[in-house]
């Protein structure tokens, strides 16, 4: 029943329109008292194969469209499923408390950990609340302050990403957007416990490297992290916005390009069709993730901790010498 | 062709080389250029004396990273590093040109191999590591070199317990490298984390024009952040910000005089008084312990 309510996408429609025909199949079976199950269970089957077929291989672009589906669990949806108690913390005491990024204090299979992460809305009106999870300076602030607040009392941070970007506002501008960013990549760079990102959904510029110098980067299989939205890539360089297909295959934006690139470390496994279907299962599989990966620094020093970072970022890119 | 047809030829022309972010030379020899700002017909030879700035209205026009250094170190005494640092097509990225071929045609167009030279120099007789940004290589754009040198030449002054100096002007992180690009940011901000621990004084200076990722990473978190005279600097682009909260910003939006107004900048300098400033903040930090 559950799969009904979910919004389907355009690439999924024909698995859709099969389903439709079991259901019409089962029905008429009923009515007419018929014995259609032979042909039933074929098409189940066939179903089968073909979903397996098409989420196994989506297309850059199609993932894309999973990892903005506006049904995708946000950050109070993990806490929801991945948490035995949060208490949520506020404001970057300069006067503001940005929705867009929420962080607090959090407790994992008992494990104490400073939870952050970006936020985002499911509904128009929920979604102007958090700003479409586009944080503003102050979201940033906030954030580096509850890293500040993480190392002191040695809880290891664990920050989740869902971004397009950070807020390209007058406001945002005036009070120090870039600034607001940098800082938190110096100042993450510095801190004495493990951190801890994953891309659970867009992950796009600096917005969100703004939560990510961590000591390992994940992502879920069908988020996706780049410099650019595709969009604003097709708009620049094919002055164009509606190349943003052919863009998004440019980027190389996909878990397993990153993963090349030594960009993440880790793929972390959706539910069949994507983290919508189920967001207790991907809740479940991150919070699994999530503890393994604890586990990888469990151990180590401040000072391993911040090396370990340091030389990881220090060793990313690609040129000839 | 008539006198009308002629002023509407050379219009066109100025448009489309502004389109391009080409100074416009008159047909006269390449002996003239036109003003940005004031539209004022200059003799290249006297902007070139008055170290690129318009004599009329005082607008600051690019210019090049060698051309900065030699306003701003002593006489011969800068020594460019890690000249064997080139790019290469990690992704094999192909827009409606490739990668391959824009980087050609960078290099023919501003004469390096990259958008930075990095290296060390004396400025009134004390040595720094600096970086200077070249906007005509790709909208000095930060990539993967862009990146490490700058990270090379900033972990040279950690070594050698040097001040460090970036100028910046660049339109951001360099999409033809993706996430890689992305990933400079950090790597450059990293760098910087440890010169502040360090305690080594960290200079950047924004030029015109320093946006996106470069702002958003090692431009703005200098011990101190200047602004050259008239330089845009910002976050997201002015056409982005306009698209998205729908009304048009101030006209001087950005500039570095707006953003001294909103406290993000330390101070504003004229670039004839670049050297004499920088060389005074060297010599205003050198207490020994």
């Amino acid at each position: 029943m559950k799969e009904k309510q979910v919004q389907i996408l355009d690439f999924e429609k024909p698995i859709y329109k099969i389903q439709d025909k079991i259901e019409e199949l089962k029905k008429t079976s009923i009515d007419t008292n018929i014995n259609y199950s032979e042909e039933i269970k074929k098409l189940e089957e066939q179903t089968k194969v073909y979903k397996k077929e098409l989420y196994q291989n989506l297309e850059p672009y199609q993932k894309l469209q999973i990892a903005r589906h506006p049904q995708r669990p946000n950050f109070m949806d993990y806490v929801h499923f991945m948490c035995e108690d949060f208490i949520e913390l506020h404001g970057d005491r300069h006067g503001h408390d940005d929705k867009a990024i929420c962080g607090g204090l959090a407790k994992i299979n008992s494990k104490n950990v400073m939870l952050i992460g970006t936020m985002k809305g499911k509904s128009t009106k929920e979604n102007l609340e958090y700003n479409f999870g586009m944080p503003q300076p102050e979201g940033y602030r906030k954030a580096l302050r509850l890293f500040e607040h993480a190392e002191r009392f040695n809880l290891p941070i664990i920050t989740l990403i869902d971004t397009m970007g950070a807020y390209p506002g007058m406001k945002a501008e005036e009070t120090g957007q870039g600034e607001a960013i940098a800082v938190n990549l110096k100042e993450m760079a510095k801190l004495a416990v493990p951190i801890i990102a994953t891309v659970t959904g867009e992950g796009c510029s600096g917005g969100a490297l703004g939560l990510a110098v961590a000591n390992k980067v994940m992502i879920l299989e069908h988020a996706y992290y780049t410099v650019i939205s595709p969009e604003g890539c097709a708009s620049i360089l094919w002055k164009d916005a509606s190349m943003a297909k052919v863009a998004t295959d440019a980027l190389k934006i996909t878990g397993e390009d990153l993963l090349k690139y030594g960009i993440v470390d880790e793929i972390v496994k959706e539910p069949v069709g994507g983290a919508h279907y189920s967001a207790c299962e991907m809740a479940n599989n991150l919070k699994e993730a999530l503890l393994k990966s604890l586990d990888e620094f469990k151990g180590m020093t401040g000072e391993e901790l911040r090396n370990q970072r340091y030389e990881k970022f220090r060793h990313l890119g690609v040129f000839l010498q | 062709m008539t006198l009308t047809d002629w002023f509407n030829k050379r219009k066109m022309q100025q448009i489309a080389a502004r389109d391009n972010d080409v100074h416009i030379d008159d047909s006269i020899g390449k002996l003239w250029t036109l003003c940005y700002n004031c539209s004022s017909q200059l003799p290249k030879k006297d902007l070139e004396n008055n170290l690129m700035v318009c004599p009329n209205c005082d607008y600051h026009f690019r210019i090049g990273a060698r051309k900065r250094i030699e306003l701003i170190a002593d006489n011969g005494t800068f020594e460019e590093m890690y000249t064997n640092i080139k790019p290469c097509d990690p992704l094999e990225f192909v827009d409606t040109q490739s990668y391959k071929s824009r980087q050609e045609s960078a290099k023919a167009k501003s004469g390096l191999d990259e958008a930075v030279i990095v290296g060390t120099c004396l400025i009134d007789g004390q040595k720094a590591a600096i970086a200077v940004m070249d906007f005509e290589y790709m909208g000095g754009s930060m990539g993967s070199v862009v990146g490490e040198k700058i990270t090379r030449i900033l972990e040279y002054a950690l070594e050698n317990k040097l001040p460090s100096i970036v100028f910046t002007s660049s339109g951001g992180a360099r999409m033809q490298e993706s996430a890689l690009s992305l990933m400079q940011m950090a790597k450059t901000s990293c760098i910087v984390a440890k010169l502040n621990e360090a305690k080594l004084l960290y200079i950047t200076v924004l030029c015109e024009p320093t946006f996106g990722g470069v702002t958003a990473s090692f431009g703005t978190i200098g011990d101190i952040i200047i602004a050259e005279k008239g330089a845009r600097i910002g976050f997201a682009g002015r056409r982005v910000i306009e698209q998205t909260i729908r009304q048009k910003l101030p006209a001087d939006f950005q500039t570095a005089e707006y953003l001294l107004k909103c406290g993000q900048i330390d101070f504003i300098v004229e670039r004839k008084e670049m050297k004499e400033k920088l060389s005074k903040l060297l010599s205003m930090h050198n207490n020994k312990e």
